[in-house]
């Protein structure tokens, strides 16, 4: 007989024990991504849709020209024509709390393996494991930690959409150009001032361009999220699929696809500058 | 130059100074002290000898020009002199105090006042403005803003890009971008600029330009300026001491009048292979004392043709050159000229010098001496400032140098 190595028993195990030892902080960080969630949730839906619109609109005429918001301004019409206006809005703000959790994690984390070979060297394989690992797979132990609901889904998110971010940073901050890191260096530039004054501005555009693209990755796993209870326009998606509902399933699909659009570009049009002509 | 009796005053003095590159610098360290050639310490020990036992003094307000074929260590050298390269072993005296063993904030300080740094690819932040650009050197140092971009603006006016200052570095020409990188190096008002490269990635129409705005710029504030180059013809051009560098080793340090006729050895001698010398050697480098002169006596009554005409044929002259008692070259005589005088008894020497013949000033350039030489079928005698005779140029001797100098 040959041999198993019980890779998935020690993983289990591992889990097991971290739930039954370290139930508290769990509790902590639930919460606040929770109470985080909930009120930008509560924000929006609390904002007369109309507003909303005119508002989304707006900004997509700042960033892109009028034929950009005319698009906004139809596909937000067709959401609410479709009955999709509060799953939209919950799954928006699924997406921009994960968002900023990834961020706020992303970016130092990006910096840091930017700056140092030795962090790049631990945090690449890592991200690489978190991206390849089949998203569904994250919900199952975020479900054990967190119970169902919208945390456990954010949780996943933020694992599945925070590697694009840190890996454009990081190769932002490298490919600055030698001499003006060393010019930096060269006129007294503190550690600090270097990342600041000279590597991040250069890094703009990587870095804006792995913003959208862990937006990007947070929407498409948010609606997968809503298999543990995340709720928004994943459970419309999950539904017509149990149901065999093509109309349903088409429709909130339609949805989720023009609320990529709309994200995507706008966000976009932030890492090229000056992209009004 | 003028003041050339007096010692010059060192800003910089690099003291042994090596650089390894590698994680085992102490053992490459040793093994050069056991004379290893550093060929054998990068075969057994990976590590790579970057510059080797450097040692030279950088005067007050010279243009020091370090120079080398790539790979020679040159870029290597002018970094360790702010320490953007952290020196393996050895010192750098900058006005007394060793930059190798400062402390964190003194060289931020150094940096920050004192020193700063031109770059090949200009290196100009690409989201700043001109003006901002210029400016970066106070801003790090904490300056506000008004009086940043007050001096900012001066230095500005000075390379002339005043007109230029809201304008991105990517609206610029490469030129005019190194403006802007000479700018940003001034404003700081340093007594130590290091410039690696800086005019090597330009056309050669904008490379004289920008070395004739540094030397400018040199007249109107004498500055100490280490200047990294692969091109000869700059290095003579605006160098006031040349250091030639190869494989790591400082292998010359010298005018370019030392290194030019004096070079250490055979590889600084290959150096030099195909350098347009015409430009940098002058007639008094040429000229050799093989021809007839012979002494016009305007009192005596004998004119003297008999004897100059006897010199020139024991000689196998066909011209001769007249000086006068003070060795003041009055022309040049010919067999022919001194025969058609000889048999008037009224006609003195002077009477038989051809004429438009005139001598060449010691300091006129060899390509200039080679039209003029071209031009006259005859030697051409060569004076001092005072217009003693120094020897002549023929169109042999000429060719013969010119011939040594391009196979060197």
């Amino acid at each position: 007989m040959s041999y198993k190595i019980p890779l998935g028993e020690w993983v289990a195990g591992g889990v097991k024990w971290l739930e039954n030892n370290d139930h508290g902080a769990f509790n902590q960080i639930g919460s606040v991504i929770d109470n985080t969630t909930s009120a930008i949730e509560h924000g929006l839906i609390a904002t007369p849709y109309w507003l909303f619109a005119a508002i989304f609109i707006g900004i997509a005429y700042w960033r892109r020209g009028w034929q950009f918001a005319t698009f906004c301004a139809a596909s937000l019409w067709l959401i609410s024509n479709m009955g999709f206006v509060e799953q939209t809005l919950v799954t928006l703000a699924l997406i921009t709390s994960a968002t900023l959790i990834s961020l706020t994690l992303g970016i130092p984390l990006g910096i840091w393996a930017g700056r140092s070979d030795r962090a790049e060297s631990v945090i690449r394989p890592t991200l690489d494991f978190m991206q390849t690992m089949p998203a569904f797979v994250y919900l199952i132990p975020a479900a054990m930690f967190f119970g169902l609901g919208r945390v456990p889904g954010v949780i996943a998110t933020v694992i599945f959409a925070m590697p694009p971010v840190v890996r454009l940073t990081s190769l932002g901050i490298r490919q600055v150009n030698k001499e003006q890191v060393e010019a930096g260096i060269a006129f007294g530039c503190t550690p600090s001032q270097l990342l600041l004054k000279v590597q991040l501005p250069s890094a703009m555009a990587a870095l804006f361009a792995g913003i959208n693209q862990t937006i990007m990755m947070a929407l498409s796993m948010v609606i997968i999220a809503s298999m543990v209870g995340a709720g928004g326009l994943g459970n419309d998606v999950l539904s017509s699929i149990s149901r065999l509902d093509i109309g349903l399933g088409f429709e909130s699909g339609l949805g989720v696809v023009l609320l990529a659009i709309m994200l995507d570009r706008i966000t976009e049009s932030f890492g090229v500058k000056k992209a009004v002509r | 130059m003028n003041t050339a009796t007096t010692e010059p005053e060192a800003k910089v003095v690099v003291k042994d100074l090596h650089k390894v590159f590698g994680n085992k610098p102490d053992v490459a360290m040793q093994m050069l002290r056991d004379g290893k050639h550093k060929d054998e310490i990068l075969k057994q020990t990976g590590q790579v000898v970057g510059v080797l036992d450097a040692s030279f003094q950088i005067n007050k307000g010279e243009i020091f020009v370090i120079m080398g074929l790539s790979g020679s260590g040159k870029s290597t050298l002018i970094r360790l002199l702010n320490r953007l390269i952290e020196p393996t072993a050895g010192a750098i005296i900058v006005d007394g105090e060793d930059v190798a063993t400062m402390s964190k904030e003194k060289l931020l300080n150094l940096r920050r006042k004192d020193m700063s740094m031109v770059f090949q690819s200009f290196a100009l932040l690409p989201h700043r403005t001109v003006v901002e650009n210029a400016a970066f050197g106070l801003e790090i140092a904490g300056i506000d803003l008004k009086e940043r971009e007050r001096r900012a603006m001066e230095v500005l006016e000075q390379v002339g890009l005043n007109t230029f200052a809201k304008h991105l570095p990517a609206q610029l020409s490469g030129g005019m971008q190194q403006r802007v990188g000479l700018a940003r190096a001034l404003t700081v008002n340093p007594s130590l600029m290091l410039m690696d490269e800086a005019f090597s990635a330009l056309d050669p129409l904008r490379r004289t330009e920008m070395q004739d705005v540094l030397i400018k710029l040199q007249q109107e504030q004498k500055r100490t300026i280490v200047f990294v180059s692969h091109d000869l013809d700059e290095a003579l051009r605006i160098g006031n001491r040349i250091c030639i560098m190869e494989g790591g080793r400082v292998v010359q340090v010298g005018t370019s009048d030392d290194i030019l006729q004096r070079p250490a050895d055979e590889y600084v001698k290959a150096f030099f292979t195909g350098v347009d010398t015409n430009k940098y050697l002058t007639a008094k480098d040429v000229a050799q004392k093989e021809q007839v002169t012979i002494f016009d006596h305007p009192d005596e009554p004998a004119a003297g043709f008999s004897a100059a005409l006897e010199r020139m044929r024991m000689y196998d002259r066909v011209y001769a050159f007249v000086l006068d008692e003070q060795h003041k070259v009055l022309g040049i005589v010919s067999v022919e000229s001194l025969m058609a005088c000889m048999n008037d008894p009224n006609k003195k020497l002077r009477d038989a010098l051809l004429p438009g013949k005139e001598a060449i000033p010691s300091s006129m350039p060899l390509n200039e001496v080679l039209r003029k030489v071209v031009e006259y079928p005859c030697p051409l005698p060569v004076v001092d400032e005072h217009g003693e005779y120094i020897g002549a140029i023929t169109k042999t001797v000429l060719l013969r140098k010119l011939c040594k100098e391009k196979t060197a």
